[in-house]
């Protein structure tokens, strides 16, 4: 038998509280809400009104599930009260702000006591941790450093367990590839979506990823589905593992697989999770799919109460095999706002993905473009031809085009027009993949 | 007595035939013939060239999906009938043609015919029965040589 290394003693020390007895898990919760309760309605004046105009008080929280008592946070809320308005903590407590990418306008804005950086640091220890890692692991941190919590998140985190970390930031593709090689690096965490391209850049290098000594990657930041995994670690022979976190609540881990791959356990120590129907606001028990709501229950600069991801998911109620205590959320793959409707049907990109997938060899390169014609919704599937797939034979291109089609109606429901295009004129994302073009109320005349 | 032909995968839009002719012009191959097989949405490239191996490097580096095929160059004779009866001693061996492009060189009389066929081995050797001259590589590239 393998014996265990300082190293795997040390990670094992980390997870720890993953394991912790449900009624001490419950007890902490308690203790932790009724105090960042207290805290949110003694700081944050929007989070007080609130409360008293639903005519709650702190002193009714008196168990976690008394939760379900308090208003919910919208993004609209950190928008309303930019930058600093639902800051609980004096500036000058504040060690750190980080802001997330807006798609329109202004950003919204987080920031980090001291203490809630050790939560952070606790928590990516934690995700690191149940993925393999451990000191003497080297990872190449291919998030984005800077405003987006990725970068940062995964670095304080990694270097607390003991591995060796390199800043690599996104982007820069070449050289990502040679680090990786040159380097001897062991783990990797960036967006599933950038790993793919880093491994057709590999391939395009002469590199075999699968004789690299890359064992484990960490994905997260975006969805990602079952058959991307699959494609990831047949491709560079690693276990690829994924992580999830929002920068209201604190960023990256708030949640991670472990190595079961059925689920994120969710860090409910620090981050409690409720499942809510997005149309009615009703709590729904465990088990239900609905929206995804969040709670911190120690963050101190920003305590976030009851806030609405619009992740759709389920709280999974049988305990997971690896026997960790602390719940799991069903792997996100959609959301409530990146959906789209033609002609009256609700899409996820995560469909077409998987649709894409289910078509042999046909690489997780696409964009979706809505348009409008005559009043009509329009959708393409443009799909990148790789040489592969690709065939001499008219025949044969038609034919994989029609079975496209057909998975993605079987998926969806829908015929919508498939595309072939050149290799790589979809753009690469150095962050999160943009999947969906939406033009239908761009001015005539606009250029796809 | 096999050929390599390449094929290139072109989305059926201006200008995008451009691009593998300058790959192929940098890279300092010439292109014996070619032929542009196009649909209303994408389009397929297929190429002769002698340096085969070089050129479907230099496309491939050049981020292009690249296929390389294997095809049978036959002399046609150059009057009225010469083609149709190839295609009848074809037809009789039950070999089908998925495609074909003709070219003439500059010397000799004959045309040329590129043929790419299902069956590619048993198609030789129903041609080579039948005495239709096929043109290996050598003699295929010396011919547009002076």
């Amino acid at each position: 038998m393998k014996t265990k290394t300082a190293g795997d003693r040390r990670a094992q020390a980390v997870s720890a509280p993953d394991f912790m007895p449900l009624k001490k898990l419950r007890a902490l919760q308690t203790k932790r809400l009724r105090a960042t309760v207290a805290r949110a309605y003694g700081s944050v004046r929007a989070f007080r009104e609130r409360m008293d105009s639903m005519r709650v008080k702190p002193a009714d929280i008196r168990d976690i599930g008394d939760i379900r008592r308090l208003p919910f946070t919208e993004k609209a809320d950190l928008l309303k009260t930019y930058p600093f308005g639902l800051f609980a903590s004096p500036m000058s407590d504040v060690v750190r702000l980080h802001a997330s990418s807006g798609t329109t306008g202004k950003p919204i804005v987080v920031g980090y006591t001291a203490r809630d950086m050790e939560v952070w640091k606790n928590v990516i220890m934690r995700t690191l941790a149940a993925a393999g890692m451990h000191r003497g692991d080297i990872l190449q941190n291919a998030y984005g450093y800077g405003l987006f919590t990725g970068g940062l998140g995964l670095h304080y985190g990694a270097e607390a367990l003991g591995a060796t970390v390199i800043p690599i930031s996104g982007g820069n593709t070449e050289r990502q590839v040679m680090v990786l090689c040159d380097f001897k690096v062991t783990a990797i965490c960036c967006t599933p979506s950038y790993f793919i391209h880093l491994m057709e850049q590999a391939g395009k290098m002469g590199v075999d990823m699968k004789k690299l000594p890359l064992r484990v990657g960490v994905f997260g930041a975006e969805p990602w589905t079952e058959e991307m995994r699959a494609f990831i670690e047949a491709g560079a022979g690693i276990k690829a593992f994924d992580i999830y976190g929002l920068t209201e609540i604190i960023g990256p881990g708030v949640a991670a697989e472990c190595p079961e791959h059925c689920g994120l356990h969710v860090f409910e120590d620090f981050f409690y999770p409720e499942i809510i129907d997005p149309r009615t606001g009703k709590s729904l028990p465990d088990g239900e799919e609905g929206e995804l709501v969040l709670s911190t229950l120690q963050k101190e600069a920003i305590p976030m109460l009851r806030y609405r991801t619009h992740d759709i998911t389920v709280i999974l109620p049988e305990p997971c095999r690896c026997g960790r205590t602390i719940r799991r959320i069903r792997r996100i793959s959609r959301r409530s706002d990146d959906m789209f409707i033609i002609r009256g049907v609700n899409v996820y990109p995560s469909q077409i993905e998987a649709a894409l997938l289910k078509v042999e060899e046909t690489l997780p390169h696409y964009l979706i473009v809505l348009s409008r014609e005559k009043g009509l919704d329009q959708v393409e599937v443009r799909v990148e031809v790789t040489g592969n797939v690709f065939s001499d034979r008219i025949s044969e291109m038609e034919t994989l085009r029609g079975r496209i089609s057909r998975s993605i109606e079987h998926v969806t429901g829908l015929r919508m027009n498939v595309r072939l295009v050149e290799p790589q004129t979809i753009e690469r994302s150095q962050g999160k993949a943009k999947r969906v073009l939406d033009l239908r109320n761009a001015k005539p005349g606009a250029k796809p | 007595m096999k050929l390599k032909q390449l094929s290139v995968f072109l989305e059926n839009q201006p200008g995008r035939l451009t691009l593998p002719c300058d790959v192929l012009a940098r890279a300092g191959i010439n292109i014996l013939t070619l032929s542009l097989a196009d649909t209303e949405n994408f389009g397929i490239l297929r190429l002769i060239v002698e340096e085969w191996e070089k050129a479907q490097k230099a496309l491939t580096a050049a981020g292009m999906a690249v296929k390389t095929t294997e095809v049978v160059a036959i002399k046609v004779p150059d009057r009225p009938g010469g083609l149709a009866g190839i295609l009848h001693t074809v037809e009789k061996g039950g070999i089908n043609i998925d495609y074909m492009y003709a070219f003439t060189t500059r010397r000799g009389k004959d045309s040329i015919l590129i043929l790419r066929f299902d069956k590619v081995d048993d198609a030789i050797e129903i041609l080579k029965k039948s005495g239709i001259g096929i043109v290996d590589r050598i003699s295929l590239f010396r011919s547009v040589a002076d």
